[in-house]
């Protein structure tokens, strides 16, 4: 059942994809409204999906390369929706369904089987920690969707040169604004996926949490880049540009931690 | 009566130049040439409208070729010559003339095509034409008719969304640097018409205030109190860029007068808040190294221009969709005078009368049994001749002379009084 939900789901994001891409070059609003619809309806399917195989499972579905990939897939479907509802950004929904799209494929591409969970993996705090984790991630994967926008954006107003994108985008101020939402919920839950993720291996490997591996370490990094950023922004008030690029540089340091977790096989020890 | 002719005569911003235009416009608006006009016997509709880019005069009447002469003569005498007028002038008649109205009011025929404000230019010089009752049916339905020609135009293509000029095009810019321009600061260094303009415009949009810095400050004064703003000496303007958002520069300066390190130190100070620099002078006021600071855009003249060009194409092509409900609405309105006039409206009146009397023989007929073909038709001589008698006074008060009702209000009394429009409408549906 979560098979068949999972390639409904999957199709229903590529058309989702396909629709907000015509939109992106048409510009016709009556597209971009089923563009929506059908983006909210992958959404939920989505969301069946991962609800039958924890069912399935018997445990949170957050522990294969598939099921985590499709995890972050979801969180970041759903964080773009949680913020559409709050405010809108002109067309992000391009930007944000061609992600999710790729996250998904990849996720097909794994391997579904249902793993048993070794022991030691057996902690209320494992899906407390991947979860709170990959939202995090989600949310800064929005972040930098919002920077590399506002790249865009911002050269076409430097240069005076008013191509594709000009018209298509949005303004800068909301880009940076959007930057800044995401980042702020992001980091938070980031450093407090972290902290669960601590204490979780001080459970594992008997009160030594701190262990020299790639993880660990690239985490930490991705995390001071935030740090970093989120310190400048509210003390110098480091905004637009240099925020973008930190963005989406930090944002490869998140998906070259997240390569590290993954390779080292999710459930193969913190 | 026969026949009333439409007639425009105008001169624009197409094949006049400027001088002669000066010359041509009503300055001391619209009353007194509306007076002067009233003195001449045939015209019997007429209204007046002069822009800066256009003067034009629309009336109805019967012999338009003497008519045209005379209503030059009168509005324009010892300002041009004839030959003068002559040379630059336009006229337009009937169908032709009603395209060109509809063309102007939807801003087809403008130098800024999709720009807005004529069609307030439309509006009060009909106003104007309303009250002093120099307008009459005719002139009534179609300036209205123009106004909704302008709007539907608007709802319906995308040509007034554009930026078309520089003060939108520096909206435009604003829009996308900002967002959302309510709330923020505009500075003019420079109190040029040019700078006024552009604020004028961002003033529109919800600019929370204007400060004017200027050389003279009597001048500044005057203008920030246009804007509700506050005027500053030109030594404090490095000092009111902490506050301010955009910057509007046109000073008649020979050198520039910011220059980048002005610029840099105070963007700290800002907390990086974006600043946007717009150079309206020539020559520049304003470092064009200013553009490569961080959150800070520097647009000059040729640049808000390039912005302008980049939309022509589009609106190109939007232009081309206005046209054609021009050219419908021209069509509708041609059906509508025609309608209007003596002949079809008797023939209109014939038809219904025909009709009815036709409905009710084929009703009646059937029911009487046993009657020859010689009484039948004599009940069908009997039905029509009862609905032409009563039709008689109305057709003779129709094509009579009549001294207090003028013909054209006859027209529209029977054809309400015999409900003819309606029965004409669903005609003109149908060919629709």
């Amino acid at each position: 059942m979560s098979y068949l939900l999972f390639q409904v789901s999957f199709v229903a994001y590529l058309a989702a994809a396909i629709i907000y891409t015509v939109f992106f070059f048409s510009q016709k609003i009556q597209v971009r409204n089923v563009a929506r619809i059908v983006f909210v309806v992958a959404a939920s399917l989505h969301t069946l999906n991962i609800i039958f195989r924890y069912i399935e499972a018997g445990h949170t579905p957050i522990t294969s390369i598939h099921e985590t990939i499709s995890f972050f897939a979801w969180s970041i479907a759903c964080c773009h929706l949680s913020f559409r509802w709050r405010y809108t950004v002109k067309n992000s929904g391009t930007f944000t369904s061609i992600i999710v799209l790729l996250l998904m494929l990849v996720s097909s591409l794994a391997s579904r089987e249902i793993l048993p969970l070794p022991p030691e993996m057996r902690s209320w705090l494992l899906p407390v920690h991947a979860s709170i984790s990959i939202i995090a991630d989600a949310f800064l994967a929005l972040a930098a969707i919002g920077g590399i926008m506002y790249l865009l954006q911002e050269r076409e107003l430097k240069q005076k040169r008013f191509g594709f994108f000009f018209s298509r985008l949005p303004s800068l101020d909301t880009l940076d604004k959007l930057n800044q939402h995401c980042i702020s919920i992001g980091f938070p839950l980031m450093t407090l996926g972290m902290f669960a993720g601590y204490i979780w291996a001080g459970q594992i490997w008997g009160g030594r949490p701190w262990h020299w591996n790639p993880k660990v370490v690239c985490a930490m990094i991705t995390w001071l880049f935030y740090a970093g950023l989120m310190h400048q922004r509210f003390t110098l008030g480091w905004r637009g540009r240099r925020a973008a690029w930190i963005t989406v540089i930090a944002f490869c340091a998140v998906l070259l931690t997240f390569w590290f977790v993954l390779s080292g096989g999710v459930t193969s020890g913190a | 009566m026969g026949h009333d002719s439409i007639v425009l005569l105008g001169v624009n911003h197409k094949k006049t130049p400027l001088e002669i235009r000066e010359k041509l416009a009503l300055t001391g608006g619209y009353e007194e040439p509306l007076k002067r006009l009233q003195e001449l016997e045939g015209l019997k509709e007429y209204y007046l409208l002069s822009t800066c880019n256009r003067v034009e005069v629309l009336f109805v009447c019967h012999d338009p070729e003497q008519m045209r002469r005379e209503v030059l003569d009168l509005l324009f005498a010892g300002k041009v010559s004839r030959e003068e007028v002559a040379g630059c002038i336009y006229v337009y008649e009937n169908e032709e003339a009603v395209r060109h109205l509809f063309m102007v009011s939807s801003s087809l025929d403008s130098m800024i095509v999709g720009e807005s404000q004529i069609l307030g230019q439309l509006k009060e010089a009909f106003r104007h034409a309303a009250e002093q009752k120099t307008a009459g049916m005719v002139l009534n339905k179609l300036l209205h008719k123009s106004f909704s020609v302008a709007k539907r135009v608007r709802t319906e293509t995308q040509i007034g969304a554009n930026a078309v000029s520089i003060s939108y095009a520096a909206v435009e810019l604003g829009r996308k640097i900002f967002g959302d321009l309510r709330g923020k600061r505009v500075m003019l260094v420079g109190a040029g018409e040019m700078a006024e303009l552009a604020a004028e415009h961002l003033v529109s949009q919800g600019i929370q205030e204007v400060v004017v810095a200027n050389r003279t400050l009597e001048r500044a004064m005057k203008l920030a109190a246009r804007f509700q703003g506050r005027a500053v000496g030109l030594d404090e303007v490095v000092e009111q860029l902490l506050d301010v958002d955009i910057l509007i520069s046109s000073t008649g300066a020979e050198g520039l007068v910011l220059f980048k390190k002005d610029i840099a130190p105070l963007m700290p100070r800002r907390r990086n808040r974006p600043l946007f620099f717009i150079d309206i002078a020539v020559p520049r006021d304003l470092d064009p190294e200013i553009n490569t600071l961080e959150n800070v855009y520097l647009y000059d003249i040729d640049d808000l221009n390039n912005v302008v060009e980049m939309n022509r194409e589009q609106r190109d092509k939007e232009a081309i969709k206005a046209r054609r409900i021009v050219e419908e609405e021209t069509l509708k309105f041609q059906r509508w005078l025609n309608g209007m006039e003596v002949t079809p409206t008797i023939v209109d009146l014939r038809a219904i009368a025909e009709s009815i009397c036709q409905a009710e023989l084929a009703k009646t007929l059937p029911r009487l049994n046993g009657i020859s073909a010689k009484e039948r038709k004599c009940i069908e001589r009997m039905a029509s001749s009862i609905v032409g008698k009563m039709l008689h006074h109305p057709m003779q008060y129709l094509k009579a002379d009549h001294g207090c009702v003028g013909q054209s209000e006859r027209i529209v009394q029977v054809r309400t009084l015999f409900q003819l429009n309606e029965h004409c409408g669903h005609g003109e549906q149908a060919d629709d």
